[in-house]
C-alpha cells in the first residue's frame, strides 16, 4: 500500500509551503505588504472628498479678485507666507477648496513645474489673465472652476450646479475600479517574483539539478509550486477584498463562480509568463532585470492605477492584448458592472491558453543544470 | 560490467575538459578519480550521472545508455555533487522524504539512512543549522536513499575537518563491506583515494595518466601517490594543487 504522503506531488507541495511559512519575510511581502498597500492607496484616493486648487497671484493683485478674497475667503498664515482660502460647498459636485498665495512670477513658476500650483493669476490692465498649461487637465479644471466663480461668485456659492444628478451607485467610485485592479496586479506579482525567483534561486544553488538526478516528474515540481503561490494568491485576494469592503464599502456585483475561474486563469498566465521568464538564467540578477522587463510596461499600461484610455488611441488595441489588461478588464466588469460567464469566458480561455503556452515553451527551454 | 566508459570527450567554449577518456568498473568495485582541481574529474562524473552529453564517445551503464534508458537508470543510481545547497527551511527529516517521495519510498526508507548517516540527533534541525560535515552527511543520505547500485560521489569530502571526513569515510566502508554498491568517488586527496578505494584512476588535463590499483601504482621510485603523482607529471605541478591529509 502506498500512502500519498509518499507521493512527489504531496512532498513537493507540503515543503514548499513548509518553506514559505518559516521564511515570515515571504508572507510579510507575499500577503501584508500587498494588502497594506491597496488599503494604503484606497485610503489616499477616497477619503479627499473635496477638490483642492492651489493658485499663486503673481505681481499686481487684480482688484476684483482682491475685493472677492476679501469678503468670501479666509486669511491663514502658513510657512509660505499669507494663504487666502476660498471653499465652496456643492452638494452635487462636491465641495471645491482654493488656496490663494501670493508670489512673484519666478516663484510662481517654479511652484508650477513643481506641481505645487495649479494657476497662476496676474493682472493685466484690469482684467484677469490666467496662466498654466492646457495640457494638464487639473490645471484646466481649476481654471474653469476659477474663472466661472470669478463670474459670479454668489450663485456658484449657493449651489448652481441646477442639472447635475450625482450618481451614487456601487462601482462608480475610484475605490471600486482601483481594487479589482490591485487583486489582478498581485497576482501577476506574486506569480512573477514567487515562481521565477525561486526557480532561478534553485537553480543557482544546484537544488534543480539534483533534484532532477532522480525520477522526480519535473512538472510535478512546477505544478506544487504554482499550487502554493495560487493558495497565497487567493488568501491574499480575499484579505484584499474584505478590507475593501469592510472600509469602502466594495462589493462583487457579477458572478463569484466566474470571478473564481478568471482568477485561475489569471494565475495559470502568470505562471507561464513565470517559467518562461526563469527558463535559462541562474543570475538572480539577470532574472530580476527580466521580471522587471515584463512586468513594469503591464504595470503601467494596463490600467491597474488609471484608466488605460487615456493613452493614444492607437495603442489601445495592443494594450488589450496584453495578459493584465485582460484579467484587470475581467475582474473589474465582474466586480462593477455585475459581468458573468458569459462574459469572462473568453478572456479566460485566452489567458489560460497563453499561460500554458508560455509554460510549454518554458519547459521546453528549461535549463534544469 | 557496471560501467563502461568509451573514449569521451567534452569540452566548454576554449577548454578542452575532457580529451579521450576510458575505463570499465566492475560490479562493487570502489574506484577514486584522483587529480588536481581542473583535471576534469567532475566534467566526467558529470557525463557518467547523465547531467552531461559527451561531445563524442560513449557511456554505458549496466549496459544502458542515458538517452535511451534515462528514467531506469535514474532509479539505480545515487549521487551527490560537488555542491548542493539544501533548502535551509526544511529539516534533514523532510529533505529526507522529499527526495525518498521521488523514488516512491515512504519513510521507512527515510529512518534507515538517518541511522545508517548518524543523522538522528539532527534529523528535526533545519538544513540552514547543520555544520559542513553534517550537510555532506545528509547529501549522502539523500544519495542512498533509493540503496544504488551505483554511487557517484563528487569530492564527498573537500572542506571538511578531519574529523568529519573520517565519520564520512566510515559509512562509506560500511557500505563497502556490504559490497552491493559500486562507487566512483572523485577527490584530490590522496589518503581517501588510498584508504577506500580498489582502483585509482589519475586524472589530469582531461586525460588519464595512470590507473590500477593502489600496490600496482607504486614502485621504487614513487613509494606513494604524492611521489607517483610528481613523476607523471615530470614534477610541473608538485604539489600546489594536491593537498595531502
Amino acid at each position: 500500500m502506498k500512502s500519498f504522503k509518499n507521493k512527489q506531488l504531496y512532498q513537493l507541495t507540503l515543503t514548499q509551503i513548509l518553506e514559505t511559512i518559516r521564511e515570515p519575510e515571504v508572507l510579510f511581502w507575499g500577503i501584508i505588504f500587498p494588502v497594506l498597500i491597496s488599503i494604503g492607496l484606497g485610503l489616499a484616493f477616497t477619503q479627499d472628498s473635496e477638490a483642492k486648487f492651489r493658485i499663486v497671484i503673481v505681481e499686481n493683485s487684480p482688484a476684483r479678485l482682491d475685493s472677492l478674497l476679501s469678503v468670501y475667503a479666509l486669511t491663514e498664515t502658513e510657512k509660505q507666507g499669507e494663504v487666502h482660502i476660498w471653499k465652496i460647498t456643492d452638494d452635487a459636485l462636491g465641495n471645491t477648496e482654493f488656496r490663494f498665495l501670493r508670489n512673484d512670477w519666478n516663484t510662481g513658476i517654479v511652484s508650477l513645474k513643481r506641481g505645487e500650483a495649479d494657476l497662476l493669476i496676474s493682472d493685466s490692465l484690469g482684467a484677469i489673465h490666467y496662466h498654466f498649461d492646457p495640457h494638464n487637465s487639473q490645471s484646466q479644471l481649476a481654471y474653469l472652476k476659477l474663472s466661472t466663480l470669478l463670474e459670479s461668485p454668489v450663485p456658484l456659492q449657493q449651489n448652481s450646479s441646477t442639472g447635475v444628478e450625482p450618481l451614487k451607485l456601487k462601482g462608480v467610485r475610484y475605490i471600486d475600479f482601483l481594487v479589482p485592479g490591485l487583486i489582478a496586479f498581485g497576482i501577476m506579482g506574486s506569480m512573477m517574483w514567487g515562481v521565477s525567483y525561486t526557480l532561478i534561486e534553485r537553480r543557482s544553488q544546484k537544488l534543480l539539478r539534483r533534484m532532477v538526478a532522480t525520477p522526480m516528474k519535473k512538472t510535478n515540481f512546477i505544478f506544487a509550486m504554482m499550487f502554493v503561490r495560487i493558495l497565497m494568491n487567493f488568501i491574499e485576494a480575499v484579505i484584499i477584498f474584505f478590507a475593501a469592503a469592510l472600509l469602502f464599502g466594495i462589493e462583487i456585483q457579477g458572478n463569484i463562480g466566474a470571478l473564481i475561474f478568471l482568477f485561475l486563469a489569471g494565475n495559470i498566465a502568470f505562471t507561464g509568463i513565470a517559467v518562461l521568464v526563469s527558463c535559462r538564467t541562474s543570475k538572480t540578477e539577470v532574472g530580476t532585470g527580466w521580471i522587471n522587463a515584463v512586468q513594469m510596461p503591464m504595470m503601467i499600461l494596463s490600467g491597474i492605477f488609471f484608466s488605460y484610455h487615456n493613452f493614444p488611441s492607437w495603442s489601445i488595441p495592443f494594450i488589450k492584448l496584453l495578459p493584465l489588461t485582460a484579467l484587470t478588464d475581467g475582474m473589474r466588469s465582474i466586480f462593477n458592472e455585475g459581468a458573468g460567464w458569459m462574459e469572462i469566458l473568453s478572456p479566460s480561455i485566452a489567458l489560460s491558453a497563453f499561460g500554458f503556452i508560455c509554460f510549454a515553451i518554458g519547459m521546453k527551454l528549461f535549463k534544469w543544470y | 560490467m557496471q560501467i563502461e566508459v568509451k573514449n569521451i570527450y567534452k569540452s566548454f567554449k576554449d577548454v578542452h575538459a575532457v580529451q579521450g577518456i576510458s575505463f570499465v568498473i566492475p560490479a562493487g568495485e570502489f574506484v577514486a578519480l584522483l587529480g588536481p582541481n581542473g583535471a576534469g574529474k567532475t566534467t566526467t562524473v558529470e557525463m557518467m550521472e547523465g547531467l552531461r552529453k559527451p561531445d563524442s564517445g560513449e557511456i554505458r551503464i549496466q549496459g544502458k545508455t542515458w538517452q535511451k534508458n534515462e528514467k531506469e537508470l535514474r532509479k539505480i543510481i545515487g549521487l551527490s555533487l560537488q555542491e548542493t545547497r539544501f533548502p535551509e527551511k526544511l529539516t534533514c527529516r523532510e529533505t529526507l522524504r522529499l527526495f525518498a517521495s521521488f523514488f516512491e519510498l515512504g519513510s521507512e526508507r527515510v529512518d534507515e539512512v538517518i541511522e545508517l548517516t548518524d543523522l538522528g540527533s539532527k534529523a528535526k534541525s533545519l538544513v540552514g543549522t547543520l555544520s559542513g560535515g553534517q550537510r555532506q552527511r545528509l547529501a549522502l543520505a539523500v544519495s542512498l536513499l533509493n540503496r544504488p547500485e551505483i554511487l557517484f560521489l563528487d569530492e564527498p569530502t573537500t572542506g571538511l575537518d578531519p574529523h568529519s571526513r573520517l565519520d564520512l569515510w566510515n559509512i562509506l566502508k560500511t557500505l563497502k563491506d556490504e559490497g552491493n554498491t559500486t562507487l566512483i568517488l572523485t577527490t584530490h586527496y590522496m589518503e581517501e583515494a588510498e584508504s577506500l578505494c580498489d582502483r585509482i584512476i589519475i586524472i589530469d588535463e582531461g586525460k588519464i595518466l595512470k590507473e590500477g590499483r593502489l600496490e600496482d601504482l607504486l614502485n621504487e621510485n614513487a613509494r606513494n601517490l604524492d611521489e607517483l603523482f610528481i613523476q607523471l607529471t615530470g614534477g610541473k605541478k608538485l604539489l600546489e594543487n594536491i593537498s595531502i591529509v
